[in-house]
């Protein structure tokens, strides 16, 4: 079977944010492929080695940089990549993604070819955990998000789900789409022989025209949210720091707990 | 109306189904309208006039064996066509596993746009406007709708519940529902509760987080007794969780939870900028290290720069006293 990934290009996890007004100031950021993404990548890796996968695709939507984050998931094995890009798609909530890419599965031979569809739980950009969810529920397949395990038997799927207090262990039917959190695997560092093959792979380009989309259901004029403006958190202050002999800091920190944050 | 998707887990109310039916009555109040909520599962009926002492006015109950458990394809279906057919300006849920899962697709069905995670709000006329962390806290973004119908989850703990009034009786709807073949498909074969018999770490009031400080699982024993006095829940970092000391489940950061409490407790974590991104919004900070330049103590309220061995065991029996068990 086939398996297709769905990966974002992120500002680093050492990003610290500026802004620029109320908008963001991207200029210092430096980008990588989506932490989360990797377990979706590492995962399809491992079930090609396993001999359940024959080929992996690589799909992402973006400017130029995705093919970074693209070339990031080739270097781990996956075998080809699909970049959407143009300019109309600039402001796309998540929604218009998921249309989007509903579209590039479809361009690329839809259910019929691909069976795995793999996510990462979450962009740390945007982060609104959304799209896998919305991308299973417009193809009416089953989707099974936040998993810790992955096992494929012929044409069911068994998946365990990791939510407050406890898993959830569900067994789907093929095609289905599952998104990945830490805990599913150790995804692997490429090696420099991996890095440099990962450059003759090939990447299909679509533009809106190409996935048939007309520019006005998507990007900023086709959304039904947009972000208005961003702020910085409130800054925290350092507080107190005490320093002493145990008996004599914890009577402050017992102030403090009683007078203060009043928990005792 | 606004709308709110009430979560049950054994046939009770969660906590953030809670915060979501009080914010849901809050909201109507300033939008001039009615409030009306579902509940969804198996036996679940009783739930309803619990649901209405939260000030739903109306309460839809679809009652099914195969809703017992969460099933994100019946469950998007069901909520997405009562939603279809109600047209309320705003659906409000839990920012929940369930929430954060069942929400999307919703809106996927729908065709509606979502804000996920909320922690504010204001109302712009008859619009609203949602507030919410990104970039994994770095940011907060105020979030616009331009489809009539709203959908935001709400992040547990940042909103509060309201006094239930207990003499209000709800008005049921029970919704008939079948499972179609797609649905089928897909089932849920096991339920895992793992329970610590302490509050889960994404609703705790109070928290107390171990890292690479504490040098081994043992030493957890601590924090787990210091937990059990205050009625915490215990976290860690991601140190701690990849050496093996504590469960996937219990890391807190940008790979793990994230969390608000009222208090936040860093016992032996340095404060990576990753481990921030999940407690940074807690209300207060508390950092036990015997670093003083760890940079936990830049957000810390209160820090106590020490060898946690030596401090930990004093705080406990201080609180015992406290609490008179000493
Ligand atoms: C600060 C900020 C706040 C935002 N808030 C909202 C909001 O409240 N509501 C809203 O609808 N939109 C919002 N957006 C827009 C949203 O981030 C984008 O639409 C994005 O493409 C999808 O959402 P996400 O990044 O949160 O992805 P998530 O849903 O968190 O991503 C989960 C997975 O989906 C896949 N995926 C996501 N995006 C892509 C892509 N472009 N190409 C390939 N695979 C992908 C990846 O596998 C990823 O791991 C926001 C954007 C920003 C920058
Ligand atoms: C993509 C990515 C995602 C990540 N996600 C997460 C995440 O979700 N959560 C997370 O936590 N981290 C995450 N990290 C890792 C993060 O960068 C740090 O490595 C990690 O948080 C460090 O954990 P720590 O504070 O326990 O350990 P350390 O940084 O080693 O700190 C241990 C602290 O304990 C103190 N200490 C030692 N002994 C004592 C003693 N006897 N008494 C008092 N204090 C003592 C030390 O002074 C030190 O400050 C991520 C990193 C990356 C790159």
């Amino acid at each position: 079977m086939k398996a297709i990934c769905f990966v974002k290009s992120v500002p680093d996890t050492e990003t610290r944010v500026k802004l620029a007004g109320d908008r963001l100031d991207k200029s210092e950021i430096k980008y990588i492929l989506n932490p989360y993404d990797e377990f979706a990548v590492e995962e399809a890796v491992r079930k090609k080695e396993a001999g359940i996968v024959d080929e992996i695709v690589v799909v992402s939507m973006g400017p130029a940089r995705a093919q970074e984050a693209i070339r990031s998931a080739l270097a781990m094995g996956a075998d080809r990549g699909v970049h959407i890009e143009d300019d109309s798609l600039d402001g796309s909530d998540a929604y218009a993604t998921a249309k989007v890419l509903v579209e590039a599965l479809k361009k690329e031979g839809g259910l019929d070819t691909f069976q795995l569809l793999m996510f990462g739980q979450r962009a740390i950009d945007g982060d609104t955990w959304t799209v896998p969810s919305m991308v299973a529920e417009m193809l009416g397949i089953p989707s099974v998000c936040n998993i810790v395990k992955l096992d494929i038997d012929g044409n069911k799927a068994v998946a365990v789900r990791m939510v407050e207090g406890g898993e959830e262990v569900f067994e789907v039917e093929l095609p289905a789409v599952f998104a990945g959190r830490k805990g599913l695997n150790e995804p692997r560092y490429p090696s420099l022989p991996n890095i440099m093959k990962a450059k003759r792979k090939p990447i299909n380009k679509y533009t809106l025209a190409d996935l048939g989309i007309d520019a006005g259901t998507v990007g900023k004029a086709g959304s039904f949210t947009e972000v208005l403006k961003y702020e910085l958190p409130p800054a925290r202050q350092a507080g107190r720091k005490v320093e002493g002999e145990p008996e004599e800091v914890v009577e402050e920190l017992i102030k403090f707990l009683k007078e203060e944050a009043k928990v005792l | 109306m606004v709308f709110v998707i009430a979560e049950q887990r054994d046939r009770e109310l969660r906590k953030p189904a809670k915060e979501a039916l009080s914010l849901g009555r809050k909201m109507a109040d300033e939008l001039g309208c009615s409030m009306e909520a579902v509940i969804i599962g198996e036996g679940i009926g009783s739930l309803a006039d619990e649901i209405a002492s939260y000030g739903a006015d109306k309460v839809y109950v679809v009652d099914n064996p195969f809703l017992k458990y969460y099933h994100p394809m019946a469950y998007a279906r069901v909520i997405g066509d009562l939603v279809k057919e109600k047209q309320p300006k705003v659906v409000l849920m839990g920012g929940t596993q369930t929430g954060r899962d069942l929400l999307p697709r919703v809106a996927a069905r729908v065709g509606a746009g979502i804000a996920p995670d909320c922690t504010g709000y204001r109302i712009d006329g008859d619009n609203i406007v949602a507030i919410r962390p990104a970039i994994s806290g770095k940011v907060i973004v105020e979030i616009g709708f331009k489809s009539p119908i709203k959908m935001i989850s709400i992040r547990p703990n940042a909103f509060p519940i309201a006094e239930p009034d207990t003499s209000k009786k709800a008005e049921v709807e029970n919704i008939p529902f079948e499972p179609t073949d797609a649905e089928k498909k897909m089932v849920m074969k096991e339920f895992n509760i793992k329970s610590t018999g302490r509050p889960e770490l994404t609703e705790a009031e109070i928290i107390v987080s171990g890292g690479r400080g504490m040098k081994g699982p043992e030493n957890f024993a601590m924090l787990e007794e210091l937990a059990d006095l205050l009625g915490a829940a215990v976290g860690a970092s991601r140190a701690a969780v990849d050496a093996g000391w504590r469960p996937q489940s219990d890391q807190v950061g940008q790979t793990g939870k994230t969390v608000s409490p009222k208090l936040y407790i860093a016992v032996g974590i340095s404060g990576a900028i990753q481990h921030l991104a999940g407690m940074s919004s807690s209300k207060y900070i508390v950092a036990i290290n015997k670093d003083p330049d760890a940079p936990i103590f830049n957000v810390a309220d209160f820090g106590i720069v020490g060898d946690l061995f030596k401090v930990v065991p004093v705080l406990i029996e201080r609180i015992k006293k406290e609490k008179g068990q000493a």
